[in-house]
């Protein structure tokens, strides 16, 4: 997940302009006339619209074009996230406007599903190249039997620290909750400007990865059952976390600011925070931020863990291709959806211009990425240190259908906990409550 | 075009005409061309607007849930919006910034354009133009703009307050997110308003004021007893327009809202519900019936405060 899209939710409104050729009219998928931001270069071919939003995707999308003479790619940059994801969801209710193969974010794969509106690649073989994917994220883009995407990018969670202000605290790099506790006081009583970190009320699935890795699973749902629904959101392990952060932000040891803002942006580089607790995609996401503090030291660590004996890795975001039911030829845009990132090739450049984290396991898993050296971190091999671990103990998780709502409540219960209103516990009571009510409400049976 | 052979007159217009004069073939001619000039427009208010509202209300009557499928429910929404507590706090909401909104606006444009009407300066048409201007910002912009000047780290309020040695407020706070809308808003539209009572103004016979002059009457007198009351239409008509924008309320909050996620839910006012319901959770008939219970709101207190009000408003 490139999460910035947050930043400027407010530019919703604000229409994309597209430029560029338009496309033939022999197109492969039932899309109306295309008019794709890139250049197709076998203009015979049939063309395969795609919405995506990844960084530098305009390289990569070159190069599937020329390496491929019997199918082209046109693309179109329809908005980041949730900005995507309401055009995508117009066309659905209308009928007609979507893209053949379409960015998606795992966690709303199932919000799609159910809804019909995507295919299961299964039938187009996507089962033949489950091996070359990361198993937690080929569990998030699959649900029972059924592949609804291929996975592209993922976000294994870790911690990426200022040594420069833990060195100045004379803070030892935390490898457990209760260390990271006792380095925020630390700070706190050394007099040091910043805080250990940020907990934004509005962190959405960063806050969900941290309740699952004190073991919390909030929904149980399979599309091939999807009248059913199981919801646990206040269950022991999402209890626990909360309540460890309650305590912190009671204490003042913690910033609450929102995520994503221009502010936090700022604050997580110039030094307000000590930590930012980032996913993969997170060391990109920094060094595209200005206003840089130009001092600063950043290495990478692993996340803290509840129990040092039996660490548990969780991810943060992560983002694939799905085939839309309204795609025209849908074998044509299964193999488009599995090839685009489905080589070395593309997802080295994918790695090198994007700062994507693979979910493909050639390029995963090869020794180039793992001895990557990032000079940000000072040379240091985050992959290899931090990130590759993570990946390989992720045993992916399971989202609710109606994921957007589900975070726009645990946001509000947070954010009253925070303001003092209640207690961690009674938030995700109140959490459970309002799910509950609201899958009821949409005709879900609740397991 | 099929619409300049369609029937040329309604029956009410043929019954009034009959009584002036017999239809010949002059007036019938003229009448097509009447239609024809009216054609464009009425070819996109039927397909933009009436259609679209029609087809909204229609989905406002079935139900569409994300497990069970489309079933015919009448009425129901409509039941279920007007005890549905999110929607009603809504309402709640837009009704708080109605009472404090709408009187702060007409307070800084009547005076400003009461100032104005008396200075005749260049110094009054470039104030006149400063204070206009805000208007002529997009509102989207607007909102952005004053989202980065309550912003406590880019915002020049941690500054200003830093020189008198106080702390400067958290603008997007829970608290006092409720202050920062209404200043933007009257920000925004308080000089559109102004202009409005302004052009009243001069529209009054400037006779008027000698006359009062002669008889002894002072400037706030005649402001007070003549300019008010001799433009109280225009008053009526500037407090329609502030009554519906912000029971529609929707853009400056929905864009605060990318700075403020907590302070500003997604259920803030009736119009940000009815767009998260369609554009977040695929709700669109619960959507359409909420936007159809708002506009019924929005009709009934127009209506109320017309009625209100007749008397200065001319409509009596």
């Amino acid at each position: 997940m490139k999460a910035t899209y947050l930043a400027t939710a407010g530019i919703a409104a604000a229409a994309v302009v597209l430029t560029g050729c338009s496309g033939g009219s022999d197109s492969g998928g039932g899309s109306e006339a295309a008019s794709c931001t890139n250049t197709i270069v076998n203009t015979e071919a049939p063309q395969v619209t795609v919405w995506a939003w990844y960084p530098a995707f305009d390289q990569v999308v070159d190069q599937f074009n020329n390496a491929n003479d019997d199918v082209q790619i046109c693309w179109t940059n329809a908005g980041q996230g949730n900005d995507e994801y309401t055009k995508f969801s117009t066309s659905i209710e209308s009928g007609s406007g979507a893209p053949d193969v379409i960015q998606l974010e795992s966690e709303v794969l199932s919000s799609f599903t159910i809804r019909d509106a995507l295919v299961d690649l299964t039938e187009y073989g996507a089962d033949e190249v489950e091996d070359q994917y990361a198993a937690g994220a080929w569990e998030d883009a699959s649900s029972g039997d059924a592949v609804y995407a291929i996975p592209v990018d993922g976000g294994p969670m870790g911690m990426l620290y200022r040594q420069d202000i833990f060195d100045a605290a004379g803070i030892e790099v935390p490898t457990t909750w209760e260390e990271f506790e006792a380095a925020a006081r630390t700070l706190k009583e050394s007099g040091s400007e910043a805080v250990i970190a940020d907990f934004p009320t509005n962190g959405r699935a960063f806050n969900q990865a941290l309740f699952a890795q004190a073991g919390s699973e909030p929904f149980v749902y399979d599309s091939a059952n999807p009248q059913e629904i199981g919801i646990k959101v206040n269950d022991e392990g999402a209890k626990k976390v909360l309540d460890y952060w309650d305590g912190l932000v009671k204490d003042g040891l913690v910033a609450t600011d929102d995520a994503f803002t221009a502010d936090y942006n700022t604050k997580l580089v110039d030094g307000s925070y000590a930590v930012y607790l980032a996913a993969a995609w997170g060391p990109g996401y920094l060094q595209g931020l200005s206003d840089a503090d130009p001092e600063a030291i950043w290495r990478a660590a692993p996340l803290p863990q509840w129990d040092a004996a039996n660490p548990v890795q969780v991810n943060w975001g992560g983002s694939t291709f799905a085939v839309t039911e309204q795609a025209g030829d849908k074998e044509l845009a299964a193999k488009v959806a599995m090839g685009i990132f489905g080589n070395e090739e593309g997802m080295n450049l994918g790695v090198d211009a994007g700062a994507l984290f693979p979910s493909y396991a050639p390029v995963l898993e090869s020794d180039e990425f793992a001895t990557k050296e990032y000079e940000f971190f000072g040379g240091q091999q985050i992959n290899q240190d931090v990130f590759l671990d993570a990946a390989a103990g992720y045993e992916g998780a399971t989202f609710s259908p109606f994921q957007n709502y589900a975070y726009d409540q645990l946001t509000e219960q947070i954010y009253a906990m925070v303001q003092g209103e209640k207690d961690s516990g009674q938030a995700l009571d109140d959490l459970q409550a309002s799910l509950e009510q609201y899958a009821t409400e949409q005709g879900f049976t609740l397991k | 075009m099929a619409t300049t052979t369609a029937p040329t007159s309604s029956p009410s217009a043929e019954a009034s005409q009959q009584g002036k004069h017999r239809p010949d073939r002059n007036y019938r001619r003229r009448q097509r061309w009447g239609w024809l000039f009216v054609a464009p427009f009425a070819l996109i208010f039927l397909s933009f607007l009436i259609l679209p509202l029609l087809f909204a209300f229609r989905m406002s009557l079935f139900t569409n849930t994300l497990a069970s499928g489309t079933d015919f429910v009448g009425v129901d929404n409509y039941v279920k919006a007007f005890t549905d507590p999110i929607f009603l706090s809504g309402l709640g909401t837009v009704a708080k910034f109605a009472l404090i909104m709408i009187p702060a606006q007409m307070i800084v444009a009547l005076l400003a354009a009461l100032v104005l009407d008396n200075l005749a300066t260049w110094a009054s048409k470039f104030s006149r133009l400063m204070i206009f201007v805000p208007y002529a910002v997009p509102v989207v912009i607007g909102a952005l703009m004053w989202g980065f000047l309550y912003s406590p780290r880019f915002g020049p309020a941690a500054d200003l307050f830093n020189l008198v040695g106080l702390a400067a407020p958290e603008f997007l706070s829970q608290d006092n997110i409720f202050g920062s809308l209404v200043n933007i808003v009257t920000w925004q539209w308080a000089g559109y308003y102004m202009i409005i009572i302004y052009a009243a103004l001069r529209g009054i016979d400037p006779g008027i004021y000698e006359a009062a002059v002669l008889d002894g009457a002072t400037d706030r007198q005649i402001a007070w007893r003549i300019k008010i009351p001799m433009i109280s239409s225009s008053l009526v008509m500037v407090v329609i327009f502030a009554l519906i924008g912000t029971l529609q309320f929707f853009t400056e909050p929905q864009v605060l809202r990318g700075v403020a996620q907590g302070a500003i839910p997604v259920s803030y006012t009736p119009n940000m519900y009815a767009f998260s319901l369609a554009f977040s959770y695929s709700q669109f008939n619960y959507a359409s019936a909420i936007s159809f219970a708002l506009g019924i709101v929005v009709f009934v207190f127009s209506f109320i405060f017309l009625f209100l009000t007749r008397k200065q408003s001319g409509l009596k």
